[in-house]
C-alpha cells in the first residue's frame, strides 16, 4: 500500500465557497455539458456540408477522413507520438544519448527475475480472460432468466463501479491473515478455519496462491463489465429468429448452438479481446496489493517501476516493446476476424 | 424508443429437455424458473456482493473494530454501528467542489471520445477509403498501450500549449480540466471505436442500402439510424467511459496535478486518507461516497439495455 504514497500530494482543506459554486463553476459546468455535444455536432454536420460542396465524383474519397479526421489526430497525438518515441527510446542507451540496437532487451531478458514476469503475465493472460468470460456469460444467461434480473445484474455489476485502490481496501478485508491463535478478521481465512478447521493462509504472501488471490480480485472487477455486453448482446438478438427455430422443433441446446452463440461471437470476441489486452495491461491491482513482491510482479509494474523508481526510461520503454509484441497474436486475430465479416457481407 | 415484442432468450447451461418450450403457454409457464436456476443465480450474487457488504459493514462500525474482529460479528448484538467514518470524511470541507470537478472531467471525458468514436466506428463500418484495414489494426494495437508510457511527451506537449492547471482560460475555465479531457479522449478512444465499430458492422446493410435509396445522406443515416440502432452498445460504452473516468486517479494527478481547485473526487478523496493504511475505516467511507455517483449513472442508463431493440427496427 505504500507504494501509493509517493504520487499523492497532500492537498489543503479549502473552504467551502458556497457562492462561486454556484455562480461561477456551476454556470460553467452547465455551459460545458450543453456546448461540448453542441461543438461536435456542429462539427460533422458543417463538415458535411463542405462536403456537399465538392464536385460529385470527390465526395466519396473525401467523406471518409471527415468521419474518422478527429478519432485519427487524437490517437496519433496522445497515443502515437509517444509510442513512437519510447520504442525509439528503448533502442537508446539510459542516458539516451547513444544507440545500443537491441541491447536493453538482451540484458533484460537475460535477467532472472524476468522470468517470474513473464510467467506471471502469462497466468494473467490465459486465466483473467478466461474467467471473466466464463462468469460473464454465465451470469448474462442466468440474470435473463430470472424475474429479478435487474437487482442482482446491478449488485454483479457494482464492483465496476469502484475505483482499484478501493478495490483493494475491499479485498483485504477478504484476504486478510491473522494467526491462528487470535479471531480472523478476513472472511476466506475465516472460513477456512471456522468450516472447514484448516489452517488461516497468507493469500497475498504465499506464492502459492498470490497470484490466484491478485488475478481473481481483477476476474471480479471485470465480470459485471462482461455480463452487461453479453447480455445486451442477448437481448440484441431477434425473438422471432428463436421463435422460428422452436417452431421447427429445435432444441433448446441446438437454439443456443445453432442461432445464439453465432450471433452473439462478435460480441464475445469483442470482450473477450478486450479482456486479453486488459490482461496485458493488468497493472493497479499489483500495484497496489503488492507492488510486484512475492513473486506476484508483472511487466506494466515492471515497467512502471524502471521508469519513475529507476528512472531507466530505456529499460521502461523496452518492456513496453515487449508488452506490444505480446498483443501481436490479439492482433493477427482480430485482423482474421475483420476480414471474415467483411468477405460475409 | 420502440421496442419489439420479446421473447425469453433461451439459455443453454440450465435448459434440461424437460424445459423445452414448444407452444406458447410452455413457454410462459417456463418463466417460472426452477428452483436450481434461482439457487445457481442467489449463490453466484452473494458471493459477488459479499467483499463489497464487508466493507460496507466495516465503514458503520467504530474505529479501529475492523481490526480485532471480522465485519460478519457486527452483524449479531451488540450491535455497534455507528457514522463517525462518514461524518469525518463529509466534514472535510473539498469534497463540494471535488464533486463539481469530477463532473467537468468526467462528463466531456465521456462524451467526446464517445461522439468522436461513433464518428468513426461509423466510418470504419460503411464507408470505404484507403488504408482502412489498416488504421482499424492500428487502433486495436493502441489498446494495449500501457498509458504509463504516453505521460512524459504529453506532459511535455501540454506544457508547452499552456494546458496546466496553472493557467484559466474565458469563462473561468481552468485550462488544466482541457489537458485531462484530451488526455481522456486520446485514452478512450481505441476501445470506443472498437466497441462501436464491432456493433456497427453488423448492423443489417440493407436498411442503409434503402435509406441511401431514399436520398439520405451520411449524417441522415447516422443521427436516424445508426445512433438509435446503436442504443445498447451507446449505453454500454457511455457508461463505462464514465466510470473509467470517475475512477481514475492517475491521469488527473498527472496532468493537473495536486491543485486543489481542480482536484476530482477520486484525488480529494484519496487526499483525506493520506496514507491508505492508516485510516482504512475512513478510506470504506470515502470509497462508498465515491461510488454514489457512478451508481446513479448505471441505474439511470440500465433501462436503454433493452432487449429487441435491433429486431424491433428492422421489423418497423
Amino acid at each position: 500500500m505504500d507504494g501509493v504514497t509517493p504520487l499523492i500530494t497532500r492537498l489543503p482543506a479549502l473552504e467551502v465557497d458556497w457562492q462561486t459554486l454556484l455562480t461561477v463553476t456551476l454556470p460553467l459546468l452547465l455551459l460545458v455539458i450543453i456546448g461540448v455535444p453542441l461543438a461536435l455536432a456542429a462539427y460533422i454536420v458543417g463538415a458535411e456540408m463542405l462536403v456537399k460542396r465538392l464536385p460529385k465524383r470527390a465526395q466519396p474519397s473525401v467523406r471518409p477522413w471527415i468521419w474518422v479526421g478527429p478519432a485519427i489526430f487524437f490517437v496519433a497525438v496522445i497515443l502515437v507520438y509517444p509510442m513512437l518515441g519510447t520504442v525509439w527510446t528503448s533502442l537508446l542507451d539510459r542516458n539516451g544519448t547513444s544507440f545500443v540496437g537491441l541491447g536493453n532487451f538482451t540484458r533484460l531478458l537475460t535477467d532472472g527475475g524476468i522470468l517470474i514476469v513473464l510467467r506471471n503475465n502469462l497466468l494473467w493472460l490465459i486465466l483473467y480472460p478466461g474467467l471473466v468470460l466464463l462468469f460473464g456469460l454465465l451470469m448474462a444467461v442466468l440474470s435473463d432468466r430470472v424475474k429479478y434480473e435487474k437487482p442482482i445484474k446491478s449488485l454483479i455489476f457494482m464492483p465496476m463501479a469502484i475505483s482499484f485502490v478501493a478495490m483493494a481496501v475491499i479485498w483485504q478485508f477478504v484476504y486478510y491473515y491473522r494467526p491462528s491463535d487470535v479471531p480472523q478478521t478476513g472472511i476466506l481465512n475465516a472460513i477456512l478455519v471456522n468450516i472447514f478447521h484448516g489452517q488461516p493462509q497468507t493469500w497475498i504472501q504465499d506464492t502459492r496462491f498470490n497470484n490466484f488471490a491478485l488475478i481473481f480480485i481483477g476476474v471480479w472487477g471485470a465480470t459485471g463489465f462482461a455480463m452487461v455486453i453479453l447480455s445486451a448482446a442477448l437481448k440484441g438478438i431477434p425473438g422471432e429468429l428463436l421463435e422460428a427455430a422452436r417452431v421447427d422443433g429445435a432444441n433448446e441446446l441446438t437454439v443456443f448452438r445453432r442461432i445464439i452463440l453465432p450471433l452473439m461471437m462478435p460480441t464475445i470476441v469483442v470482450v473477450g479481446t478486450t479482456m486479453v489486452i486488459f490482461a496485458l495491461k493488468a497493472f493497479d491491482v499489483v500495484y497496489v496489493m503488492t507492488a510486484g513482491n512475492y513473486n506476484t510482479d508483472i511487466l506494466a509494474r515492471r515497467m512502471y517501476a524502471e521508469l519513475y523508481k529507476a528512472g531507466n526510461h530505456a529499460n521502461a520503454s523496452a518492456l513496453a516493446v515487449i508488452l506490444l509484441l505480446a498483443v501481436v497474436p490479439v492482433l493477427i486475430f482480430n485482423l482474421r476476424q475483420f476480414r471474415a465479416v467483411e468477405s460475409r457481407r | 424508443m420502440s421496442v419489439a415484442v420479446t421473447t425469453p432468450v433461451p439459455t443453454p447451461a440450465t435448459s434440461a429437455p424437460a424445459r423445452r418450450p414448444k407452444l406458447k403457454t410452455e413457454r410462459l409457464s417456463s418463466r417460472v424458473s426452477s428452483a436450481g436456476l434461482n439457487v445457481a443465480v442467489l449463490a453466484l450474487t452473494l458471493a459477488w456482493v459479499t467483499p463489497t457488504l464487508g466493507l460496507l459493514i466495516n465503514s458503520f462500525r467504530p474505529s479501529g473494530a475492523f481490526n480485532t474482529s471480522g465485519w460478519w460479528t457486527a452483524l449479531a448484538p451488540p450491535y455497534q454501528f455507528t457514522l463517525d467514518s462518514y461524518s469525518h470524511v463529509l466534514g472535510a470541507s473539498d469534497l463540494p467542489s471535488a464533486f463539481f470537478n469530477s463532473f467537468m472531467i468526467t462528463i466531456p471525458g465521456t462524451i467526446i471520445p464517445t461522439a468522436i468514436a461513433a464518428f468513426a466506428a461509423y466510418a470504419f463500418a460503411w464507408m470505404k477509403f484507403p488504408g482502412r484495414n489498416w488504421i482499424f489494426l492500428a487502433l486495436v494495437g493502441l489498446l494495449a498501450v500501457p498509458l504509463q508510457m504516453t505521460f512524459i511527451p504529453l506532459l511535455t506537449i501540454a506544457v508547452h500549449l499552456g494546458l496546466t492547471s496553472g493557467n484559466t482560460l474565458p469563462f473561468g475555465l481552468n485550462a488544466g480540466f482541457i489537458a485531462v479531457w484530451i488526455a481522456h479522449t486520446g485514452y478512450g478512444l481505441p476501445f470506443a471505436i472498437y466497441l462501436l465499430a464491432n456493433f456497427f458492422r453488423v448492423l443489417p446493410s440493407d436498411l442503409f442500402e434503402s435509406a441511401e435509396i431514399d436520398g439520405a445522406g451520411p449524417v441522415t443515416v447516422f443521427f436516424r439510424l445508426i445512433l438509435p440502432l446503436s442504443v445498447p452498445a451507446l449505453a454500454s460504452l457511455i457508461i463505462f467511459q464514465f466510470l473509467w473516468v470517475w475512477n481514475d486517479l492517475l491521469v488527473a494527478l498527472i496532468y493537473i496535478g495536486g491543485t486543489p481547485e481542480v482536484a476530482p473526487l477520486t484525488l480529494t478523496l484519496t487526499n483525506l486518507v493520506g496514507s491508505l493504511g492508516q485510516h482504512i475505516e475512513y478510506l470504506t467511507a470515502a470509497a462508498f461516497i465515491s461510488m454514489v455517483v457512478p451508481l446513479v449513472v448505471f441505474f439511470t442508463l440500465q433501462r436503454y439495455f433493452v432487449r429487441g431493440i435491433l429486431a424491433g427496427s428492422v421489423k418497423g
